[in-house]
Formats: structure tokens, sequence, C-alpha cells
């Protein structure tokens, strides 16, 4: 290799990584502010090591407001996000094998029902959606939060059916000779073979509905029952001088699942958004 | 029935299947080919033959998605387009046709309007931007080495968090009167500016926000990248193509349908952006960055004129139609397939 093309390579390197920084530079502003003291954080510095580096801010985040402490809120976050998820994934890959493999009557338009869903804006339902829940008497619990996701989310329910076009036919062919049924195709073959398509959807439904921000503040009022993001909002509003050190310590915690799920799965991550594309 | 396997064969013969299952069955054992078992097993293959049909087993799959489809889609659509009519509020105890007093309403509101037009703003500079600074990035990153792919979840950093609370708190304070980017301009010697507070500039954070989030666009495009055959350069390197051709005649070619479908996915999602306002500005100052999205929660939420926020969420609906519309029918001419020309 010549030496021009070394110093070409290592200018892209440190090109590629200095703005890398950059662009994190607001996450990695957040966590290092969780370990400064207000004074520090409203000073506006550049500097991402702390002054004098305090916990504590930790500890006043984690006592919450009105008596609730943000276990309870990261708890509720948990389970909301980890049953949507769960449903997510069931149910989506059930309605992509019907739509991708099974020829019934009706599946174009069903086809074509979930492309519009796909493209359909959220908040041309919300107020409707809201309106029959609310007069359902369940406007405020848990499951307009989470039952609409054991109903397949189109986004998924395609990416899973672009996923299937790859599984060669000839192996269902073959199940069909040796006796197996269309619902043992199911569960013995496409079902395991799907394995990357369903941990993409996992990862990527968690941290969406981690994250979530209107589905929470429309249907939860009950401060018990908010979720982390409703609550650090909650934090930043109630308190008459906002105590940035523990909102930001918060915030941290809050991103630290969908990181540490990042840091474990982002091959599957990266791969799946590739193939299938996503929004957002 | 035999485990997984389910039942043998999707028709089975009548006669042959009795005669198995009455093999299977006890009462077969005792009376061999007896009238009553032969009617019981008919009814057997018959209810299996019903069982493994393609349009049973297609609508026991797809039961999940019809249910939810008509329940949390449909349901909700014509009920909205209905209260778009009338002047429903909660707890209101009669619901009053007003026709379309609510749509004509709308363009006398003076921040519906502004409203509109902010939006608009947003998505035409957010977006192109944003495709612009994925691609840029995604060219960046098609080097081969080991490292691209660390460098790429980097990059994908803030789509991962950037819809979350806590990074739009984190914005709101990096543009407040003493955050850091005021901090920056300081030290470079320049005025600080007032980012929030002034209602000519307090949209553009918000839109460096949504920039910001590149990466799930960067990563399908990288994705594309990698489709384009390498022979496909290598012949325009011996016909004396440089860079900026090969880029303009086979790169872009080759992306634009992924281009064309970043180009939608992006124009739909940065119509909704709600969060993000909510949370940094609130919608002010002086409405300068009350998103639709954010209007229409206002509307049904906070005033209770929920039938006057249907009537604009429909509205948005039919503009967010229109310009998806626009964007399909304009890729004709620019979007590259294989199999036309």
């Amino acid at each position: 290799m010549s030496v021009k093309h070394k110093i070409q390579k290592i200018f892209y390197h440190l090109f590629v990584v200095i703005f890398g920084i950059i662009m994190i530079y607001p996450v990695l502003w957040m966590i290092s502010g969780s370990f400064k003291d207000n004074a520090e954080i409203l000073r506006g510095t550049l500097k991402l090591i702390p002054e004098n580096l305090k916990l504590s801010n930790y500890v006043t985040g984690w006592k919450g407001f009105s008596g609730i402490s943000f276990g309870t809120f990261f708890g509720n976050s948990f389970w909301i996000t980890s049953l949507a998820t769960f449903g997510t994934v069931i149910s989506s890959s059930l309605v992509a094998y019907a739509l991708s493999r099974v020829h019934f009557k009706g599946r174009k338009l069903w086809f074509t029902c979930m492309l519009a869903t796909m493209m359909l804006p959220g908040q041309v339902i919300m107020i409707p959606s809201f309106l029959i829940w609310y007069n359902l008497g369940l406007a405020n619990t848990y499951v307009p939060l989470i039952l609409p996701y054991f109903c397949g989310q189109a986004f998924f329910i395609y990416q899973m059916m672009q996923f299937m076009a790859g599984i060669p036919k000839e192996l269902d062919e073959a199940a069909t000779i040796d006796g197996c049924s269309k619902y043992g195709i199911y569960f013995h073959i496409i079902l395991p073979l799907l394995k990357p398509s369903i941990v993409t959807t996992v990862i990527i439904q968690f941290y969406w509905k981690w994250d979530d921000y209107m589905g929470p503040l429309l249907y939860l009022s009950k401060p018990k029952s908010y979720t982390a993001s409703l609550a650090i909002k909650m934090f930043a509003d109630t308190a008459s001088t906002t105590d940035y050190g523990a909102m930001f310590a918060m915030s941290t915690l809050s991103l630290l699942p969908v990181f540490l799920i990042f840091l474990f799965f982002n091959r599957y991550l990266v791969e799946g958004i590739g193939t299938s594309g996503l929004k957002g | 029935m035999r485990n997984c396997w389910g039942t043998e064969e999707l028709s089975v013969r009548v006669t042959s299947e009795s005669r198995r299952l009455s093999g299977v069955f006890p009462g077969g054992e005792k009376g061999g080919l007896g009238l009553k078992n032969t009617a019981e097993a008919i009814k057997i293959s018959k209810w299996k033959n019903f069982v493994n049909n393609d349009n049973t087993v297609g609508y026991v799959f797809a039961a999940p998605f019809i249910f939810g489809f008509v329940c949390f889609s449909l349901i909700p659509i014509l009920t909205s387009f209905y209260y778009a009519f009338t002047d429903y509020s909660m707890g209101a105890k009669t619901i009053t046709w007003v026709g379309a007093k609510n749509f004509l309403h709308l363009f006398q509101d003076e921040i519906f309007v502004k409203s509109l037009g902010i939006t608009l703003k947003y998505v035409f500079i957010s977006v192109p931007l944003k495709l612009a600074f994925a691609l840029f990035v995604a060219f960046l990153l098609t080097r081969k080495s080991r490292l691209v792919t660390v460098y790429r979840s980097l990059y994908y950093v803030p789509s991962l968090v950037g819809g979350s609370v806590a990074v739009a708190l984190v914005w709101k304070q990096l543009f407040a009167r003493k955050g850091l980017f005021n901090s920056i301009l300081a030290e470079a010697g320049l005025d600080t500016i007032n980012w929030f507070g002034d209602q000519k500039l307090a949209l553009y954070p918000l839109i460096l926000m949504s920039v910001w989030q590149f990466g799930s666009s960067m990563i399908i495009f990288a994705a594309g990248l990698k489709e384009i055959p390498t022979s496909y350069y290598e012949a325009a390197e011996i016909d004396g193509a440089n860079g900026f051709q090969r880029f303009f005649r086979i790169t872009m070619p080759c992306l634009s349908p992924i281009i064309l479908y970043n180009l939608i996915m992006q124009t739909i999602s940065a119509f909704m952006v709600f969060t993000q306002a909510f949370i940094i500005t609130g919608g002010g100052p002086n409405n300068s960055t009350m998103m639709y999205a954010l209007y229409v929660y206002n509307q049904a939420f906070k005033y209770n004129n929920m039938g006057y926020a249907c009537a604009m969420s429909w509205f948005m609906l039919i503009v967010m139609s229109a310009i998806t519309l626009i964007i399909f029918k304009s890729s004709k001419l620019w979007v590259f397939s294989e199999s036309g020309d």
C-alpha cells in the first residue's frame, strides 16, 4: 500500500470517528449531565467530564414525584412494552404466514388493507380510538396500549412477509407430501426459519414501544400507572425549579434498556432494517 | 391426532378414510364397518377437510389482523368521518349534525392556517435534508473495512434514541438561553440567540433534530448501495467516468426506488411529528411551532372540540394522500426500473 493511500485511510477513519462523536454528542452530554450538579449544567459547558462527579442525581431522581419512585414507572414501562412486543411477534407472524403462504379467498383484499394501515397516520384514528376505549370504560387501563398489538402490526407483517418470500416453497411441498398440515407447516417449518426476522421485530418493537409517548399520554392519567417516558416529562414539569441533574439521570436510565438491546443485537437490527426498510 | 403433522392429506377419499378410522376408534373394533361408524367417519373427515381447506387456514391465521383492522382502524376511521360533521365533544349529551361547518371553519381559524404552513415548511425542509444527509453518510460508509459496521451503529444511535422524551428534553436544554449551542456561539465571539423565544427561529432546532435522526434512512440506503453490482462501476471507470459522473449516472438511478421508499415513509412520519414539538416548545412562541398533530391534540383533548379535531384529522389525511400521490406520480419521471426502457 502506498504512503498516499495510508494517509488517505487515516484521514477517512479520523473524519468518520470525529463526525460520529459530534453526532452522538447530545447523548453523551446527557449522560455526563446526569453526574453534574445543576449549576454546571446550566452554565452550558461543552465539557463532558463533570467537575465533581456526583451520583446523588440518581438517588434524588429515583425518588420520583408524589411519593411514587421511578421503580414503579420503569416497571410499568417494562410490562407494557414486553406484552405489546410479545403480542406483535405472535400475531404478526401468524398473519404474515396467511398472507404469504395460504391461497385463501380475499387474500388480496386483506393484503391491501394491511398496506393501507401501514401508510395510515395514527393521528387520524387517534381521537375516535380514544373515544371507543373511553366508552368501553377502558381509557385508564393498559388495555388500549397492549391489546391492539395482539392484532398484528402492519409494518412487521410486511417485514415478515418479505422474509418468508425467501423461504423456499419446496420445503412446504415436501412437508405436505409427508403428511404435514398447513398448521404444522407454520409451527415446524416457517416459525423456526423466521427467527432472524422475529429478533428484528422484537428489538424494533421493543424500543418503539418503550419510547412511545403519545399512547401513554392519551390513556394514562393516574401517576401510579405512568410509564417512564411520561414520568420523566412530569418530573421535568412538576418541580418548581427543575432538577436538571436528576432529570438527566432518569433520562439516562430510561435509555439504558434501549442501549443494551442495541449493543447485543445491533447486527440483527442493522440487517433487519436494511432488508425490510424502516420508517421513523 | 398425530403430533405435529396434523391430518394426513388435504383431500381424502371418504371410504378409505372411514376404513382407516374404524380401526382407530374403539367403536370400529367391535362392529367393523358399521353404518353408525361410517357416518361418524364421514363427519370427521368432512371436518378435517374443512379445517385444512385453504380458506379456513387463511382466515384462522389472518383472524387477528382482520379483527384488529375492523376494530382499531376501520371503525375508528368511519366514526372519525362521522364526527367530523358534528359538534361532538366529550361528555356532551347530544351530538348535532353541523354539515361542512367544521371544514369551512378550518380556513377562518388563524392558528390552523399557521399550523398547516409550519408543518409543510417543516416537512419540505427536514425530509430532503435528512435524506441527503443519510445518503451522504451511507456513501461515506461503503468502504470495505471491518470498522464500517461499528461506524454504522454509531451513526444509528440518534435514530435509536431520538424519538424518546429523554432526548427531547436534552434538545430543549441544548438550545436553551444558556445552552450548549449558545455557549459555542459565545466562545466563537458571536451573539447568543434566543432559539425558542424567537418565532422566526424556533422551528429550526426541531428541523435539526429531525435531520439528526437520519439513521434508519442511512441503513436502508447502505443496503441499497451494497446491491449495486460493482461491474457497473468498473465499466464506467474503463469508459473514463469521474466520481461525479459515476454517482449521478450509476448510484442515483440504481438507488432511485429506495429513495422513493424513504421519501414516502419520511414524509408521512414528518407530517405526524408530535412528541418533539409537544415537549420542546409546546407549540410556542406565538404558535410558531404549532405542528399539525399538536394542534389536533390540543383541539381534541385540551379544548374538547372532538368534532372539529376529527375534521382536522381528515383534512390532514387528504393533504398527505395528495402529497404521497404526487410523489408516486412524479416517480415515473425519476425512478429507474430495470425492467423498463
